[in-house]
Parts: structure tokens; sequence; C-alpha cells
């Protein structure tokens, strides 16, 4: 099989700090992280390869640091490893990543040959959409199953799948068509630890690079700033909230006593909760 | 060459592994280093004062490209009591030179730095590897390591253990002994981020300008150790360390408790006002000093910086010593092994001299009665500190007291709380331990 | 250094500065659409929540809000066509199918794509749900115009602009979005932060009937099972109305049942923080946070949790945060609604009994 991965290297949320006085992200010397969403897709792929044969190549769009991410992806045994970067980049909201994910895809299938499955994560750390993986799914005319739990059956031959996705009240039971797009729900599976091999392998890797051009995107118009509609007029830190946790229960006689005044005031805080639980609590 | 072998394996990616990998790849080595962090710096206490000279021997133009915090134009050292502190500042403008001798830096982003220099110079790097054991032949010679992934061991002609203070491998393939707490101090380490204008209003400073203070006195509590604070960009690191072993046979104190307690010291308190803090980082310092140095080479194999206990406690140097091991242990190998030679004891005994030769020895040797006369001497980071900001006081209240008398009340005191023969038991005795 | 992200908060200035003209052909897009999540007979309820917030806009605008109803029976859609109305639509979109029976993402992104070709709103609003997040991520490709996800607040400038909010960063900051030169102006919203409407079921309303063209062989996706959560066993953490988690505070794996004991009780989920399931204490697909479920429950109960950065990015989005923790300088309580200083293997137990009189004895005298 072949399968593309998209990967965005994202700041790490654990060390995200905001600049008191200029309310603006600070992002000295915090790590980056591969998106932790993303590689629940790494692992499927490197699974499914594992299976059937074939190559994992993993992608990004993003700034030459960004190779650091595709690298390490290596190490967890992925097969190649592509950057797209370019100034004109800068500035992508999801239609205009989309569009130049979207390419690179087209680029790397003429290379390397079209792919059955392109996996994304559910949704990213930091812009936290979940958009721009429906929107290359869309531009490449691929299958869309988004919120996959599992893969339960695939037949590369045929090109046939059978998933299950997350809805609102279940889980369907999808049949589909490759190729397509798939972003895996967290939890699926966990990253496997790369071997040695892996390690020195992708050590040595060459990333391949190309810019706009490389990747045969002639249309600048479509891309970065000028090729995103939204506009980030405005950022700001939320109203502080009242400190810290109200205190429930401190003098009261004995735990019992301490539940009760916390129903208390969970149920004041929630007036309609409760009547929901009763109900609830009825049917059962 | 078999599959997976290469001519140096340099286990770890600190100053002294980096400095190692870095001059072995210019030399043409191949080199694979292997650094268990997620990458190099990720497990580094985060701030640090950078000695230009010895990095300079490696990468002459580190200036143009090193993420450098700021110059050093000042240093305070400071005797504190509970009230205040009393002590030297000295600033000159001549330290804004065009190439200055010390920095302030983020280990984190240094290493990271450093560790891209080293892969640019054509050594393999790999991260979130951690060698766990030395491979040797039936004759024990070492021959390679392996490591916690899954696949096969690797070879090398020689394994330069660059693995920090607390040396597992080394310790495990009993090249090394178990670190005594006597001869290892425990620092603890917080940063405190500041926007750069209030920093350089707090400490006087303009452009890349920053300040050092070192501290000594009752904040320890009667333990041997110092506190320190230095100026980054847009943060402040501050710390306190004192000897393992004085966390148990001394003080009441937990490495943190004594952090908070410097911090709250009404001098330390208002130069960190409004700051917020992240990350709280504890660390090891190796300070046994020179009679702790262990074993540096064997058979296919050799240890530089902290693990073999290259720390100059007395200076709080210890990267530039980790630097400049990881170097001439470089220039040993590369000779050797680009003049067909086998990495044997007997041949790289020569890095062992390197290193006599060098500053690094030199000073260790200097210093190498200091812990034990502290250790005896413990009044040393207690008393005089009290005795100096009391004679302080006493000197400069004007109370229509005469300025003789305050001078006999001040030598009254010192007399009465050690002695005269202890007083001057200790500055011989410091005297020796300096010399 | 660089930002790894395309587009760091500081650039927002340089963005906000450039002043984007509606071209011509998207001055005739008018009126506020909000899209009707009706699945399985049931209307989402942040669909009638976009009703009540569109409605506001609508006004504004002074325009009209519609719903967009899809499904497969005539007859359910116009029944749900009239609550619509009854919170607030002026018009209905209805569009009755067989193969938009059930949800996929094909034959309703095609037919929303031709609805807003055909009848031009400046505004369409989508429950940030996975249904809402799937289709309108491909809605707005094929559209080539401006999605804001996930908002929570919504409003209209003086320009006649939508400015959608949403958190970033796990809620340390805001941002405020605007799609300038293109129509519709798109969003999901973030299900219970609007307030739902009360309805009122005297309002009537248009129906406009919309003729879908779709033929079943020509949707490769084919919807073969439903497993509904009500009948299942495994973790339905990220749905559920009350979530119960338990971390290393415990002490035991024996303990991990009082924390599902209560959240039995109270008809909920449980889960717990990540070395909980390093220590096989919990099954996986029960972790909490960045790198383990996602939760927004109306009540989440936090029992011997420290509230690591981790743990906390994942459950922030909860209604009421309750903690439970022995050391009164735990970081939860800095995120925490309600605490309770206290040994959790005592309370939760309590708790638990105290919940199950407080709710029997309302059902008796309800
Ligand atoms: C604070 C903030 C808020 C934003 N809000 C919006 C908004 O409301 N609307 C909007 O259109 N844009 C928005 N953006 C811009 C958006 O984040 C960027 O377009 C970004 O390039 C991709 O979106 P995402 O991070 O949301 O990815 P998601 O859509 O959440 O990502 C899903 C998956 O797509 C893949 N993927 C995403 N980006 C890349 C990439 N660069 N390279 C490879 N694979 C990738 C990954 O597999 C990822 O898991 C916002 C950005 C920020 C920083
Ligand atoms: C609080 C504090 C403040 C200090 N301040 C200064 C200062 O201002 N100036 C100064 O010059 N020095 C200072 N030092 C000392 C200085 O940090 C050390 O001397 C220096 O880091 C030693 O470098 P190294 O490369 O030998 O070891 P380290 O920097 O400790 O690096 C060792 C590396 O090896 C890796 N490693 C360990 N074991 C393995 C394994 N089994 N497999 C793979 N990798 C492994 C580690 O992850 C680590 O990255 C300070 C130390 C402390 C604790
Ligand atoms: C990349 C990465 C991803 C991660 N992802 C996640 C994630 O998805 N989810 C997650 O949860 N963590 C995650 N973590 C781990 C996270 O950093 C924390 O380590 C973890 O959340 C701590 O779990 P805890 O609160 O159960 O344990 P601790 O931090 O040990 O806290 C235990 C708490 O219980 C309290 N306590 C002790 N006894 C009692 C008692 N009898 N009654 C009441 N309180 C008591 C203590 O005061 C303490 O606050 C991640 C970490 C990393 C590095």
């Amino acid at each position: 099989m072949r399968i593309f991965v998209c990967i965005k290297q994202v700041p790490d949320s654990a060390q995200i700090r905001v600049h008191p006085v200029t309310n603006t992200i600070m992002r000295q010397g915090v790590p980056t992280i591969i998106n932790p969403y993303d590689l629940f897709g790494l692992e499927e792929a490197l699974r499914l390869r594992d299976r059937f044969g074939g190559e994992v190549t993993v992608m990004t769009m993003g700034p030459p640091m960004a190779s650091d991410s595709l690298r390490k992806a290596l190490t967890y045994g992925a097969d190649r490893a592509v950057l797209l970067t370019d100034r004109f980049f800068a500035g992508s909201d999801t239609l205009a990543t989309s569009y130049a994910l979207a390419n690179l895809i087209q680029k790397a299938s003429d290379n390397w040959g079209k792919p059955d499955i392109v996996f994304c994560g559910k949704q990213t750390i930091d812009g936290d959409t979940a958009q721009v993986g429906p929107g290359i799914a869309r531009r490449l005319g691929l299958t869309q199953l988004t919120y996959v739990s599992s893969i339960d059956a695939i037949d590369p031959s045929h090109g046939t799948i059978t998933v299950r996705r997350r809805a609102d009240h279940g889980v369907q039971v999808l049949q589909s068509r490759l190729p397509a797009m798939i972003t895996m729900m967290e939890g699926s599976n966990e990253i496997r630890r790369g071997r040695i091999e892996d390690a020195l392998r992708a050590a040595s890797a060459e990333v391949v690079q190309w810019n706009a051009a490389a990747a045969g995107i002639t249309d600048l118009g479509h891309c970065g700033l000028r090729g995103s509609p939204t506009v980030v007029k405005k950022v700001f830190a939320p109203p502080s909230r009242e400190e810290k946790a109200t205190l429930v229960g401190e003098g009261a006689a004995n735990p019992t006593a301490v539940a009760n005044d916390l129903i208390t005031q969970i149920f004041a805080r929630q007036p309609v909760l409760e009547g929901d639980l009763m109900h609830a609590a009825a049917r059962h | 060459m078999t599959r997976n072998h290469f001519d140096a394996i340099v286990v770890g990616a600190g100053p002294s592994g980096n400095a190692a990998a870095y001059m072995l790849a210019q030399r043409g080595l191949n080199v694979l280093q292997i650094e268990r962090g997620e990458y190099a710096g990720s497990k580094n206490v985060q701030g640090a004062i950078l000695y230009a000279d010895a990095l300079e021997k490696i990468i002459p133009d580190f200036r143009d490209e090193a993420p450098l915090e700021r110059h050093i134009v000042e240093q305070r050292v400071w005797m504190m009591d509970d009230a205040g502190h009393t002590g030297m500042h000295h600033r000159s403008d001549d330290y804004n030179e065009d190439k200055p001798n010390r920095y302030t830096i983020l280990r984190a982003q240094f290493d990271k730095w450093f560790s891209r220099c080293v892969k640019e110079a054509g050594a393999t790097v790999i991260y979130e590897t951690t060698v766990t054991s030395l491979m040797r032949d039936a004759s024990g010679w070492v021959v390679g390591v392996h490591t916690d992934r899954n696949g096969e061991g690797i070879t090398a002609d020689v394994v330069i253990l660059a693995e920090g203070v607390n040396g597992l491998v080394g310790r495990a393939s009993g090249l090394r002994e178990e670190l005594k707490p006597e001869n290892v101090a425990l620092a603890v380490k917080e940063m405190h981020f500041l926007p750069q204008e209030v920093i350089d209003a707090r400490f006087n400073l303009k452009g890349d300008e920053g300040v050092v203070i070192e501290a000594m006195g009752t904040i320890t509590e009667g333990m041997v150790g110092t506190a320190f604070l230095y100026t980054n960009r847009e943060s402040i690191s501050v710390g306190i360390g004192c000897m393992v072993s004085d966390f148990t046979d001394v003080g009441q104190a937990t490495p943190h408790g004594l952090l908070d307690r410097f911090k709250a010291h009404p001098s330390i308190r208002p130069l960190l006002e409004g700051s917020e803090i992240k990350e709280y980082a504890a660390h090891l310092i190796p300070e046994g000093g020179y009679k702790a140095i262990p074993e540096l080479v064997g058979n296919g194999w050799l240890v530089v910086g902290d693990a073999g206990h290259f720390v100059n406690a007395v200076h709080r140097e210890g990267s530039n010593l980790a630097m400049t091991t990881g170097r001439l242990a470089a220039e040993t190998v590369a000779d050797i092994i680009l003049s067909g030679g086998s990495c044997s004891r007997h041949n790289l005994a020569a890095y062992v001299d390197a290193v006599k030769e060098s500053f690094v020895m030199k000073d260790m040797k200097k210093y190498k009665d200091i812990h034990g006369f502290l250790k005896k001497g413990r009044h040393v980071v207690d008393l005089y500190p009290r005795l100096m900001n009391r004679a302080a006081q006493t000197w400069f209240r004007v109370d229509g007291v005469d300025k003789r008398s305050k001078e006999s009340t001040i030598m009254r005191e010192a007399w009465r709380a050690r002695g005269i023969g202890g007083l001057m038991g200790d500055a011989f005795k410091l005297m020796r331990a300096w010399r | 250094m660089n930002s790894s992200a395309p587009r760091p908060a500081a650039a927002a200035g340089s963005r906000a500065g450039m002043k984007k003209e509606l071209p011509e052909h998207f001055r005739s897009y008018k009126h506020v659409w909000v899209f009707i999540e009706f699945e399985q007979g049931e209307i989402h309820p942040v669909s009638l929540e976009l009703l009540g917030e569109g409605r506001k806009l609508a006004d504004q605008l002074q325009v009209e809000l519609a719903g967009v109803l899809l499904g497969g029976c005539g007859a359910a859609l116009t029944g749900a066509a009239g609550i619509c109305h009854s919170y607030g639509a002026d018009v209905v979109y209805v569009v009755a199918h067989p193969v938009l029976a059930d949800y996929r993402n094909e034959p309703y992104t095609r037919v929303m794509t031709d609805l807003v070709r055909k009848f031009e709103p400046e505004i369409m609003l989508l429950g940030a749900t996975v249904l809402g997040r799937d289709l309108a991520g491909s809605v707005a490709t094929t559209l080539q115009t401006g999605l804001t996800a996930d908002c929570t607040e919504l409003a209209i400038d003086d320009e006649r602009s939508l400015a959608a909010t949403r958190p970033t960063f796990g809620g340390s900051l805001l941002c405020t979005i605007h799609t300038l030169n293109f129509r519709p102006q798109m969003a999901t919203v973030r299900p219970r932060v609007m307030p739902l409407p009360v309805p009122d079921t005297s309002r009537t309303g248009r129906i406009v009937e919309y003729q879908a063209e779709l033929e079943e062989s020509d949707i490769v996706t084919k919807v073969i099972d439903f497993l509904a959560d009500r009948n299942s066993e495994s973790a339905q953490l990220a749905f559920a109305d009350v979530a119960v988690a338990g971390g290393l505070g415990l002490r035991s794996a024996e303990n991990v049942s009082l924390v599902r004991d209560l959240a039995q009780v109270l008809g909920g989920d449980w889960g717990g923080s990540r070395p909980l399931v390093q220590k096989g204490w919990i099954p996986s697909d029960r972790q909490i946070g960045q790198t383990g479920k996602t939760i927004r429950p109306r009540l989440y109960i936090a029992a011997g949790i420290s509230g690591a950065i981790q743990h906390r990015v994942g459950v922030e989005g909860s209604d009421l945060i309750v903690a439970i923790n022995t050391d009164p300088n735990a970081p939860i309580f800095e995120f925490a609604h309600l605490g309770v200083v206290g040994d959790a293997t005592v309370l939760l137990p309590a708790l638990t009994e105290a919940f199950r009189s407080r709710l029997a004895v309302n059902r008796l005298a309800g």
C-alpha cells in the first residue's frame, strides 16, 4: 500500500505562555512537537504497511524547522519525508493550507505513485480547526472518513475499506472506497518506538524539500495570506476568571456533610442538570 | 564497514559530547552520537553562564549564530545574612567588547544549536535513545553500545562517555564507582519571566548587557553551598545548590525550601517581583573536585565532562571544562584513528596527558582541598556572612558612636564568635586551599 | 526564532490592516442560515442554540433567519421544521431524499453547496460537533470561502461583517476572525455556549422544499451499521453529560471502582489521568487529556488529579469542574469551579451515596 501521512509541527501546548504585557504568544524557547493527533494516523499507516507492504510518506507544510518533526516521524519508521516550505505560504488559513497540501500530495503522487490512503490528525492542538483534512479530501476527490476509531477491513487490491466512525450518539460502521482521507480518533492506537535501525536511518535520511514552484504551485494567489479568506482581526486575553475554585465543605462534620454541601453547590450552578440527571436516573 | 559500525560513538549531547562529536566529525570521522533526551538540551537545567574561550577553540565564530542571551558586564558577590547582604560589585564598560568573554545562555536552546552544528559537521545524531550498556569483546575491550531500542547493538572503534554527572553507563559497566553524596551538589533552579525592559531597568542594563549575582551565607542554613541569579534576555535564572551529603547530615531544609527562602530574601525579592515562574529543575553537580576524578580511559573507551567530574566548583565552571575535555578527547581519538592506530588504553592515555597540560587539570588541582576545608569549617558559610553584615551595619550607621569604638566592637564580635586562633586558622587554611 | 504555526498571533496586526472589499458578485448574498443537525429523529440542541444566536444576527442585519434541514423522511422533516420556526427561523429549507437518511459527507456536502449557490446566504452557522466539523470543512472548501472553527461568540460589526471569536491555545487566548471578501461567512459554534432560546410555539414560518438530485449508486460510502452509545460498554467520555475521573490520588487500582460507581449513579461516564493508563489501572480509551480524550461534559468531577496542563487542556471546555484533592495548592484548583480539599477515597463513596439519595428523593417528589 502507498500511504501519505500529513503531520503538522506545533508548539508544545504545555509550554505556551502568553506575554503578560503584550498579550502575544511567547514562543521563544517553546519546544515544538508533532501534533499529537497526527501520531494516531502515522501509527495506523505503519501498521497497514507492515501488513500489506508498501511505503509510508510523511509530509508537512511549514517553516524549514519543521523538518525536525519529519525526521522524528522517520524514527518511528516512516519511509520518506517531504517538506513543503516557502515564504509564500506564511499566514495560510485552512483553505490556503489545504490548497498547498493538496498540491503537495499531487506532486508526491506524480513522483512516487498515487496513495491508497492519506492520513491526517483529527485536529491540531494549535489551530485546532479540524478543517484541513476535509479540505484536502474535497480538493483531491478522496473519500472523506473523519473521526475513525478503527479500520475493520481493508482490501487494497479491490480498493474497499470498512471503518468505524465516531458520530455524536454512536458509532457508524461505514463501507467505502479507496483512495480515502482518514482522520483517526485519539486513543485508537499508540505510536510505536522505532527500532535502532529506524533511528539511524532517520538521522541520515534526506528530507525532501520543495518550495512552491517545485511542488508545481504557480498560482500564488491561492497561497498564504493572499489565498486566505479568513482575517484575524483581533487577538486578546480572555477576561481572567474569578480566581480559584470555590472551596466547599470546609469545617463540615463528616464526609456525608461535605458531599451534601458539594451537591447543593453543583446544582446551584447547574440547575438544569439536576432535572436531567433525575430523568436519566429514572430511565435506568 | 559492517552495517552499524562507526569510528566513534559519543554517549550524550551535552557540552562535552557535542564538543567531542563536533571535533571528530570535523576531522572526517564517522561519528554516531546518542542522546537520551528528546533533543539536545531537553534534559538540561535551563540558564547558565557560557565561557567563550572554550567554545571559541571549537567553533571560532560561534557568536554569529549561537543563541546567546546577554554578555556579562557586572558581577556581584554577596555575603548574606537574614536581613541583607554585604558584597562586592564589579562592573566595567570594558566588557562591552567585540568578543565578550562570558554570556548567559539558556541551555535548552544552546545545546540544541550546538547539536545542529554537530549534525551539520556530518555526525549522525540520534535522540530519544538511551545507551543501556557497553558492548565488550571476550577480552573486555569496549567495542560498542547497546541501547533501549529494539534491534542490534552498534559497534565502534571507541566509545566516548559524555553522559553527565549520573554516568549510569559508566557505572553500570564498572568503569566508575557510585557517586558519593559528599562529592556531588544538588542544585535547584527556576526561570522567572519578566519583560526585557523590566530586567534592564532593575539591573541597570542596556542592550545585551547582563549581570551575575553569586551569593552565600545564611541562605544555605549552614550547609556548604551557594545561590546564584543570572539575567537572561527575558528571564532571570535563580538557583541554589548544596552538597548532597549536607541535605541529609546538616540541614533540615529541602532544596526547594532553600530556593523559596532565597527568593523571599529582602535582597532578592524585589529583583523577581511580578515575574512568571516557569520550570523548576533539579540537577546534580559533581563537586568532589580533583580527588573524585575517576579512571578516564580504558581499552576502547574514554570519559569526558561531568562524567569525569570535571567541574570547578569554586568558580562555577563546568561547561567549559566539559567542552575542553570533549575537544581534547576528540583530538586524541582522531589522531589515533586517522593514523591507523587502535584505541587502546595505552594510546588513549594521550588524552589524559592533554587534560593534565590544560587549564582543566591545573585548576582542578589548585582547588583540591577546598571542599575538605569548607566541610570542616562550616562557619565560613554561616558565621562570616553574619559577621560581615553586622560589621557593615555598625560601620555605616551614624549614631553618635565614634569610629574607633565601632572598630573595636567589630573586632570584639569577631573574636567572640570565632576566637583569634579560629580566625587565623581559617585564614590560613583558606589560603592553602585556594593556592 | 521563527514561529512554527503559519499564523502566529503577532501577525494579526498586519492582516487586519489589509482592507478587503466585498466583490460585486457576492453583494447579492443575504440572510443568515443555520444548518440543523437532525439525526435519529432528533434535532441536536446546538442547532437550536444557533437559531437563537442566528436570530440576533439576522435582526441586527435586518434579514431573514433560515434553518436548513436534510434527511430521509419528508414527514419527520416537516415536524422538525415546525420546531425550527418556534425557535426563531423565518424560513426552513427542507431537503428530503432517501440518500440523506443517514449523515454522510458526500451527499450532504453536495446538497449544502447546491443550496448555497442557489439561495446565496451571507452567513452560515453549524454546530462544532463531529457532524458539523466534518461537513463544514468540505462545504467551505467547495465554496472556497472562509470558515472559523469552534466559535464561542458571534457578533456583527459596523460594516455588516460577522465577527467570530474563538478560543485558542487551550483557552489562554481568544481571537476574532472575519471573512471579508467571500460569502457566505461560515462558522462552527461550540455546543452549550450559546443559551438555548425559549421556544415560541405560536411562531410560524415558511418552508421551502428543495428537490435534490441524488442517486444512491453515485455515493461510494455506505452506512452498514450504527452502534448507538446507549447500547455500548465502551467509553463514551467525549460525549457524556457527566464525567468522573480519577488520578494517582486514588492510590490503588481497586479504588478506580469508586470513580466508576459515582459515574454510574450520575448516568455518566468515567476515565482517568494518564498515569493510571500507564499503570494499567484503566484502559487507554479512558485517558482524559491532551493525548487522550478531550471532554466537554456539563459536569466534570476530578478526584485525586493534580491538574497538569496536559490534563487541563482536555477538560477545560467542561461547563462545571469539581476537584477533590488533598493538596490545597494542587494546580487543579486554579481552573476548577468547585473544590473540596480532602481524601478522594473517602469522599467519592460519600458523594455517590449522597447523589443516589438526592436523585431518588427528587424522583419520588417529582
Ligand atoms: C489561533 C489560531 C486560530 C485559527 N483559526 C482559524 C480558523 O478559525 N479558520 C481557519 O481557516 N484558519 C484558522 N487558523 C489557521 C490554521 O490554523 C492554519 O491554516 C493551519 O495551517 C492549519 O489549520 P489547523 O492547525 O487548524 O489544522 P487542522 O485542520 O486542525 O488539522 C487537521 C490535520 O491536518 C493536517 N495538517 C494541518 N496543517 C498541516 C500542515 N501545515 N502540514 C501538514 N499537515 C497539516 C494534520 O494532519 C492535522 O492533524 C487559525 C490559526 C491559529 C494559530
Ligand atoms: C544548577 C547548575 C548550574 C550550572 N551553572 C553552570 C554555569 O553557569 N556555567 C558552567 O559552565 N557550568 C554550569 N554548570 C555545570 C554544567 O551544567 C555542566 O558541567 C555541563 O553541563 C557538563 O556537560 P556534560 O556534557 O559533561 O554533561 P551534561 O550537560 O549533563 O550532558 C549529558 C548528556 O548525556 C545524556 N545522557 C546521559 N546518559 C545517557 C545515556 N545513557 N544514553 C544517552 N544519553 C545519555 C543526557 O541526557 C545529557 O544530555 C551548572 C550545573 C548546574 C546543575
Ligand atoms: C506529552 C505528554 C502528554 C500527556 N498527556 C496526558 C493526558 O492526555 N492526560 C493526562 O492526564 N496526563 C497527561 N500527561 C501527564 C501529565 O503531565 C501528568 O503527569 C498527569 O496528568 C498527572 O496525573 P495525576 O494528576 O493523576 O497524578 P499526580 O500529578 O501525581 O497527582 C496526584 C494528585 O492526587 C492528590 N492526592 C493524593 N492522594 C489523594 C487522596 N487520597 N485524595 C485526593 N487527592 C489525593 C495529590 O495531591 C496530587 O495532586 C502527559 C504528559 C506528557 C509529557
